[in-house]
């Protein structure tokens, strides 16, 4: 018997097709209650439907709206068998409800022992809930890592009656999700947690900032925020608070907490000298706080299982789970939960699937962070591990660098990112990291001298000690963890101007194999530049590398090679 | 003035909202609207020019009917976004930045969609598509092509 099924209606299952999949069953199955939920985190698998029966849940991957796939789920025919090693090693905490619940369903979220954190936190007193907290080792999950009960604290003994507690949703890492699929798909979560904030705190001005990209995640909170205002819920011990959400408008930098106040208040998003601290003079002078909103989401949790259980999980100096959003080169990326300590080697080989060898590095931190190399993959994941070796914790964006793909250029990638994203206030954010991407650039155009590499070392930390920000003093990063280990990579590209990742074309050739060609022609049609003459040889200073004779060969004649290699 | 502009709080701090309330009803930010918030905020014209410019998300000339917005985020990246700009390009004709002549498509590059695992993925006037190819791409805008002409 089918009691329920349940479609995950997050960004990625939307991305996937899943409100096609949902639309469909609506119409099909009448007799059975079919609901829209969140993210469940295995996002390789959407769309992704859950059927409850009276035996427990059964999921079924890659659906799609088609009267096979609908047979299939009917018939309980076959169903997803989630990676036993993921389940083994994951301790669901934060995102228990996600993807379980509608995400703007009130009563479901109160049915599964919502605001329950929120009634134990009104009947202590505002010291008895900031040493909760603060038992509780919750350090911030926007990547700094700053003790979120002692930063409360700060704000807590501040006199002024009107102080703000900003929720940072500004999720700028390229490559991170966890931000996005806890507002999806469990606003409520994340609004609790702010409301004990506000608790803890004494703030009275509540304010989200919201990344432009994510309307979704808009969507969803303003629809809690206003069952939250029609159950008075932010009535606090008789003291109200309000609640508002601001969308940002494409800055990186206003993640950073001086550049979003600025943003906040109509500014361009620079960030300020400090001192003043946000603490002390913050959003219009007001004292203010600022956190992440997996910082948030952990606050509930705290309340509910008290902070000395909470901090049970993890580690000496981490405690608790961390969500991590891995992606990159492996089968299974997705939205995971882990105790901290784990080691990056399990999440990359037992949660996301790769095999041993595919995956040379990994990413963390993004722009901020660095490449862990694979010799290091038994590090334990830990704020002070990870900044050990020279890359970070971050927020939790994980990407999986496959073997296949050039360090070099990835480092340029990030470089390009900052310059970018470089306010422009300080000079050697401003200037070095343009002087930093033109040097990258130079490498993977194939015209890098040693002395580039040298110029590279000597740059860097200048970045990292004359810039004001975050964005500046971490943007070097990326490249020092790629030359520390993979400097080879880089002197291949100077020195034998080879780019054995064939990635970086300018150092790659495009090449016919004309003892396997069958002569069909596709390619010569294909070909957006005519690079490929009548008789089958690639002409490469025409040629763009675009890869689409390479696609479209039915006999795989035609390959990319380093520049001026030989057949084979 | 736009009646739209009068309901707004007259906060210089709303600054932001009111170009993004612009922005949703036009598609860009126009030179008359500029003047006309100027006046309303009392900001000078040049300070709200600085914001603009700031803010990548800020289009300052009238877009197409259809965004299509590639993601270069990291994992869209490492999973090849620079082909799928390239694919966009080759199959409309319109360089990264650039709208076709018949306003019917815009291409831009943005950084990270929040559905990495589906990587690479584009977007189209806020839809998704994940786990792109050059085929798969190249049917979904054959699609829009279609649809483009058939509403014009
Ligand atoms: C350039 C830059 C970008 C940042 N982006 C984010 C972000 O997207 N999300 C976030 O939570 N913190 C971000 N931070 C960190 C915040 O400044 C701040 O440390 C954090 O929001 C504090 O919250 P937490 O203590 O709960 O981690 C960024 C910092 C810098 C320097
Ligand atoms: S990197 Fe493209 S969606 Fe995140």
């Amino acid at each position: 018997m089918i009691k329920k099924i349940k479609v995950g209606l997050g960004s990625c299952g939307i991305a996937a097709g899943a409100q096609e999949v949902y639309n469909y069953l609506q119409s099909e199955i009448k007799d059975i209650e079919i609901i829209s939920v969140g993210c469940i985190g295995h996002c390789y698998a959407e769309p992704l439907v859950e059927v409850e029966t009276e035996s427990g849940s059964l999921f079924f991957d890659h659906m799609s709206a088609t009267p096979k796939d609908l047979k299939r789920l009917l018939d309980l025919n076959n169903p997803f068998k989630f990676n036993k090693n993921r389940s083994n090693l994951e301790k669901i905490k934060v995102t228990k409800l996600a993807g379980v619940i509608n995400p703007i369903s009130f009563d479901e979220y109160i049915d599964n022992g919502g605001y329950e954190a929120l009634k134990k936190a009104l009947s202590l007193s505002r010291d008895e809930l900031l040493n909760e907290i603060i038992k509780s080792g919750l350090r911030g999950r926007g990547g700094g890592g700053f003790p979120t009960g002692m930063k409360w604290r700060f704000l807590s003994a501040k006199e002024e009656s009107h102080k703000v507690l900003i929720c940072n949703a500004d999720e700028g890492d390229p490559g991170a999700f966890m931000d996005r699929s806890m507002m999806e798909s469990v606003p409520h979560q994340v609004l609790e947690g702010m409301l004990i904030g506000a608790l803890a705190t004494g703030a009275t001005e509540l304010i989200i900032y919201v990344r432009a990209e994510y309307p979704l995640a808009v969507k969803n909170l303003s629809i809690a925020i206003e069952q939250i205002y029609s159950n008075s819920l932010n009535n606090l011990n008789g003291k109200t608070v309000s609640i508002k959400i601001k969308e940002g408008a494409g800055a990186f930098v206003c993640g950073e907490e001086t550049a979003m106040i600025n943003s906040l208040e109509g500014k361009r998003g620079t960030p300020r000298f400090r001192p003043p601290y946000p603490t002390d003079k913050g959003y219009l002078g007001h004292p203010t706080a600022i956190n992440n909103v997996e910082t948030f989401a952990n606050i509930p949790i705290i309340l509910v299982e008290g902070g000395e259980t909470y901090a049970l999980d993890g580690t000496q100096g981490s405690k608790g789970t961390k969500l991590f959003a891995l992606a990159g080169d492996i089968p299974f990326p997705g939205l995971v939960e882990v105790p901290m300590g784990i080691t990056i080697g399990e999440i990359i080989y037992d949660i996301g699937g790769a095999e041993k060898g595919s995956v040379k590095a990994v990413q963390t931190g993004g722009p901020s962070g660095g490449c862990i190399p694979e010799t290091y993959f038994d590090t334990p994941v830990d704020y002070d591990s990870l900044k050990a070796l020279g890359a970070i914790m971050g927020s939790g964006g994980l990407i999986a660098i496959g073997k296949n793909r050039c360090m070099v250029e990835t480092a340029r990638y990030f470089l390009e990112f900052t310059a970018k994203e470089s306010c422009g206030k300080c000079t050697f954010c401003r200037v070095g990291t343009t002087r930093m991407l033109e040097t990258l650039e130079r490498i993977t155009g194939g015209e890098g001298v040693l002395e580039d590499i040298q110029f590279l070392e000597d740059i860097a930390p200048k970045i990292i000690k004359g810039s004001l920000c975050g964005l500046g003093q971490t943007a070097p990063n990326p490249v020092l963890a790629s030359l520390k280990y993979f400097k080879h990579e880089f002197i291949e590209h100077v020195s034998d101007k080879k780019c054995l990742a064939l990635q970086c074309n300018p150092l790659v050739d495009v090449y016919l194999d004309q003892s396997k060609c069958i002569e069909c022609g596709a390619c010569v049609k294909t070909c957006p530049v005519s690079a490929i003459s009548k008789d089958y040889v690639v002409d490469n200073s025409i040629c763009t590398r675009c890869n689409s004779c390479i696609e479209i060969c039915p006999k795989k004649t035609i390959y990319r090679r380093v520049k001026g290699g030989v057949n084979g | 003035m736009n009646a739209w502009i009068l309901s707004l709080p007259k906060e210089k701090n709303q600054i932001i909202r009111a170009l993004q309330e612009a922005q949703k009803r036009e598609g860009y930010v126009s030179n008359d609207i500029i003047k006309e918030l100027s006046n309303y905020f009392d900001i000078p014209i040049v300070e709200i020019e600085g914001i603009l410019s700031f803010y990548t998300q800020f289009k300052r000339v009238k877009p197409g009917k259809f965004i299509i917005s590639v993601c270069d985020g990291t994992a869209c990246h490492i999973k090849g976004a620079p082909l799928v700009a390239g694919w966009v390009s080759e199959m409309l004709k319109i360089k990264e930045g650039e709208t076709d002549e018949k306003g019917i498509f815009s291409l831009e590059t943005v950084a990270c969609l929040g559905c990495c695992s589906l990587a690479p993925v584009v977007s189209i006037n806020g839809k998704v598509f994940g786990n792109l190819t050059r085929k798969s791409l190249s049917g979904i805008i054959k699609r829009y092509q279609k649809e483009g002409v058939e509403n014009d």
